[in-house]
């Protein structure tokens, strides 16, 4: 049985910064990370392969320099990385990501049968967290969002039985395998890769799909299959702040000033 | 009194012969360990041998290293007296008496007399030293008393045999021996037999302990008599701090996890440790209550290679690893520990090298086992990703400067290149310590350049938390700008930027002039090219507190005081422990990153130490230093007295 990470290398965005003319993102020499969220994914299936002996792949669509963010993948132990990759993927939205992965997640399926899908919530860049539920619709798994633990799973049985972090609670769910979850950082602590891993992890495959290999309908990937796009990306004004007291002198009566200020701008209620 | 050489040959012949053999199997375990030159420079190696060794340099600069001195040298005399006396023992004819001309053998015999004395007295001193205020907690075992004991038992034979046989006036030579000859005296009036038994018991006493102490030598901690003259020899010869590089190929294997990953020296060394307990003593791990303890990683080390090693040399695999929590091996909380600040290095008066063992253990536990502290995991990405310890965007970097214009360095335009580093560049307390060292350097003129945006960390912390693979990689990247830019002097105000710079880049052909900001100061100064006004100096009297990266590991104490010295007219308070026994901040060795649970906080220790002189201001050198420093401050709630560095007490005190 598979167990899947989506993973997605997404811009540094500690270190991103919007062209004011152009509003888009300055990429130029802007390292790449893997998705924050994808990394905890990226982590519970590895524990799935231990736990479970599943074979666990990476899964991500991108361009070219995407291998780089797969490697690190492997160096962390996962037995085989595809990258979906070609011209005709470009300038997808969240929808046409989804029918990609979609499809590469099916055509695995072939080989062995694909058991749980994981995804982060959302990327940091994009913050949608529209492509793991696409993947699960477009799939016919279940869909299980918002996960900070997996409660119990019976692979025989096929269910799978988990607690989703919600706002002010929290909700057990069970469900029918296979299914798609989106993790919560949460859920575990990702592991360090080893040296000699790191190594390996360098020479290894990394598969690369193109549309010849999936076969998908030209008109529901990249740019063609995105009914959404990006019009323009900027940062909201802000007015300007305000320094209240020199919080030395009067700690105390600073504080009562922030106070008062908080509680006028309806921010806080006394 | 001779006894019968029959009985006393096959007697010796067979103690010889095993000390031989037990020395061989002891001494043949090193050979597990990895290869390692400890060969090169020959006169220096010797040198030191003979000033550490044999003149006992580390030895005294301890309460009771005089007494050791004379325990040493009593051995050597004697050893030439312990000679003729086994030698006489198969040869009666071979005694000094017989072969010497008086003029030479009776100076000798003379010589012999008084060192009996003289080690009996240093005996009963180690005897009761140990038994009313051991060195430290646990250092009563039985085998320490029966060593001390054994020893005892000799001299007294030795005047038991002598005494008697000048009372029966067999020695030739009495009027040399002035103890013997006095004891001999109380014997006056005892009948023939009686002091025939007495010295036939003394000689057999003599004998017998002598053999079994031979015997017992090489299976007891103080192995470190055949060991530790060697290992003075073979003391590293550059900065103990600086490790060596590991070559990142496929098939390698990375850092110490088993006992056959040390080198042989390291191996060597725990033969040479005699659980003085000096490293202990001075370890600010071990006196804050953590469970790191440098003694007992060299006897865990010990411990590991007798269980491994005769497996090893046949050949196996070894069966106890050399991390983990049974006996024989040393905990992961004990290696994450060690803030490697090079006292354990410094206190060892046989040169062992407990800290960069820590450094291969570590080494073995992130590259191998990516099992390190929680707190890491960040560290490692922060540093991977963006080149710093905080993870902040490296295009902030150059943003210390506020809105003043700061020149880019470049070859031919400014002779230094001022290499900020991570905490002078993004930590705000030591920003202000960045703006200091630039309104000093552009007081004196300085032509002085920064790489801005294009700085990177120098990958000091990793280093010494094992992560080698990183470092080399950060360290390629420097190496590769220093060398494309054409930087040939670096000024630096971090002593980890320094120490890194300095002794762990040689390592990758960079050969530059790096200069501490307190040395660099200093030479301002000294050339008069900055205007102080002490009196305008505030802050009340000041304290110093070493930086181990500036002082222990390279030998920088004398500079920072010279310019406090300057900056406020006179010279600095001391602490209790300063200079080469200055006690770290706590803060080295990557603890800058990790949480400090278990024991006491070492930096406020060192607060409390630095507070005992009521001082108006806790002088540093070193950005951990100094936030360690202003932490414990807070937590002593101790009124005034805030942290400084020296170069902000400079830029104070600029004329204009």
């Amino acid at each position: 049985m598979y167990v899947v990470a989506c993973i997605k290398q997404v811009p540094d965005t500690t270190q991103v910064q919007i062209d004011p003319v152009t509003n888009t993102l300055v990429r130029d020499g802007i390292p790449f990370i893997v998705n924050p969220y994808d990394t905890h994914a990226l982590e519970e299936s590895l524990r799935m392969k231990a736990r479970y002996g599943f074979k666990a792949a990476a899964l991500s669509m991108g361009p070219p320099n995407t291998e780089a963010t797969l490697r690190k993948a492997l160096a962390l132990g996962v037995d085989e990385v595809i990258l979906c990759s070609d011209r005709a993927f470009g300038g997808a939205d969240t929808l046409s990501t989804s029918n990609v992965l979609a499809a590469a997640i099916r055509k695995l399926a072939q080989e062995d049968e694909v058991g749980i899908v994981f995804c982060g919530k959302q990327t940091i860049d994009g913050d949608t967290a529209q492509v793991g539920p696409g993947i699960a619709i477009r799939l016919g798994f279940s869909q299980l969002t918002l996960v900070d633990r997996i409660e119990h799973l019976d692979f025989l049985a096929k269910k799978i039985r988990v607690r989703r972090k919600l706002e002010g609670r929290y909700e057990i769910v069970e469900a029918k395998l296979p299914a798609m979850i989106t993790v919560v950082r949460e859920l575990n602590r990702p592991r360090y890769p080893t040296v000699p891993m790191r190594l390996k992890a360098a020479k290894a495959e990394v598969k690369v799909w193109d549309n010849k290999e999936l076969q998908l309908d030209p008109n529901s990937v990249g740019l063609k299959g995105s009914p959404t796009w990006v019009s323009r990306i900027f940062s909201p004004q802000r007015a300007a702040g305000e320094i209240i007291g020199d919080g030395l002198g009067d700690p105390a009566g600073t504080a009562r000033l922030l106070l008062e200020k908080l509680v006028a701008s309806d921010m806080l209620a006394v | 009194m001779q006894p019968d050489p029959m009985i006393f040959t096959p007697l010796l012949a067979a103690a010889g012969l095993i000390f031989a053999w037990s020395c061989y199997r002891r001494f043949s375990l090193v050979g597990v360990g990895a290869s390692e030159d400890r060969f090169s420079s020959l006169p220096e190696r010797l040198q030191g041998m003979f000033l550490f060794a044999f003149l006992q340099k580390r030895v005294l600069s301890r309460p009771f290293g005089i007494n050791h001195l004379f325990i040493f040298w009593s051995f050597l005399i004697l050893a030439v007296a312990n000679t003729e006396f086994l030698v006489a023992g198969v040869f009666p004819a071979a005694k000094l008496s017989h072969i010497l001309p008086a003029a030479l053998y009776q100076p000798l015999l003379m010589a012999f007399d008084l060192v009996s004395l003289c080690a009996l007295a240093a005996i009963v001193v180690a005897l009761v030293r140990r038994a009313v205020a051991p060195p430290y907690e646990g250092a009563r075992t039985g085998e320490a008393f029966a060593i001390l004991s054994m020893i005892g038992t000799l001299m007294l034979a030795y005047f038991g045999l002598h005494a008697a046989e000048i009372a029966m006036g067999q020695e030739p030579a009495a009027q040399a021996m002035p103890i013997s000859s006095a004891l001999a005296s109380l014997l006056a009036g005892q009948g023939p037999y009686t002091l025939e038994s007495l010295a036939q018991i003394s000689w057999w006493l003599h004998a017998g302990v002598l053999l079994f102490f031979l015997n017992y030598l090489p299976y007891s901690k103080h192995m470190h008599i055949l060991a530790a003259i060697p290992n003075c020899f073979f003391k590293g010869l550059d900065t103990p701090n600086t490790q060596p590089r590991e070559e990142f190929v496929e098939g390698n294997v990375y850092g110490a996890g088993s006992i056959d990953r040390f080198t042989w020296k390291d191996l060597f060394d725990s033969f040479s440790c005699t659980e003085c307990g000096r490293c202990e003593k001075s370890c600010p791990a071990a006196t804050t209550g953590k469970p790191l303890n440098p003694r007992l990683v060299m006897h865990d080390i010990k411990v590991n290679l007798l269980a491994n090693g005769n497996l090893l040399q046949r050949g196996g695999e070894p069966a106890v690893p050399v991390i983990g929590e049974a006996e024989g091996c040393i905990r992961p909380d004990a290696l994450w520990s060690c803030t490697s600040c090079g006292t354990c290095l410094a206190a060892c008066p046989v040169f062992i090298e407990q800290m960069p063992k820590i450094t291969k253990m570590r080494r073995h536990l992130v590259q191998m086992e990516a099992d390190f502290p929680e707190e890491l995991l960040n560290l490692f990405e922060n540093m991977e990703q963006r080149s710093n310890p905080w993870g902040i965007a490296p295009g902030e970097r150059g943003k210390w400067a506020g809105g003043r214009e700061v020149q880019q360095f470049e070859a031919g335009k400014t002779e230094y290149l001022y290499f900020v580093g991570c905490a002078g560049s993004f930590d705000s307390r030591s920003k202000q310590v960045t703006l200091a060292m630039t309104r000093i350097m552009e007081a004196a003129g300085v032509s002085y350049g920064i790489l801005g945006k294009e700085e990177k960390c120098c990958g000091d912390s990793l280093r010494r938390l094992g992560n080698e693979y990183l470092f080399d990689k950060m360290a390629r990247e420097n190496v590769a700008q220093f060398q494309e830019k054409g930087v040939t002097k670096i000024i630096t105000q971090c002593p980890h930027c320094f120490t890194t710079l300095k002794n762990d880049y040689r390592q990758y052909g960079l050969e530059l002039e790096v200069i501490p900001h307190a040395e660099f100061i200093e030479s301002l100064l000294a050339q008069g090219k900055l205007k102080l006004d002490h009196h305008a100096k505030k802050g009340g009297n000041i304290v110093f507190h070493d930086s181990c990266y500036l002082g222990r590991h390279n030998g920088v104490y004398e500079a920072p005081r010279a310019v406090i010295a300057q900056a406020t007219g006179s010279a600095p308070a001391e602490m209790e422990r300063n200079r080469e026994n200055s006690f770290c901040c706590g803060a080295g060795g990557g603890r800058m990153w990790m949480e400090e649970h278990l024991g006491e906080r070492i930096n406020l220790n060192r607060v409390s130490e630095a507070l005992a002189g009521n001082p108006g201001t806790i002088c540093t050198t070193c950005p951990y230093c100094m936030t360690m420093m202003e932490d414990g401050l807070k937590d002593r709630s101790s009124g005034g007295t805030t942290v400084k560095d020296i170069a902000e007490l400079v830029a104070e005190g600029l004329q204009g």
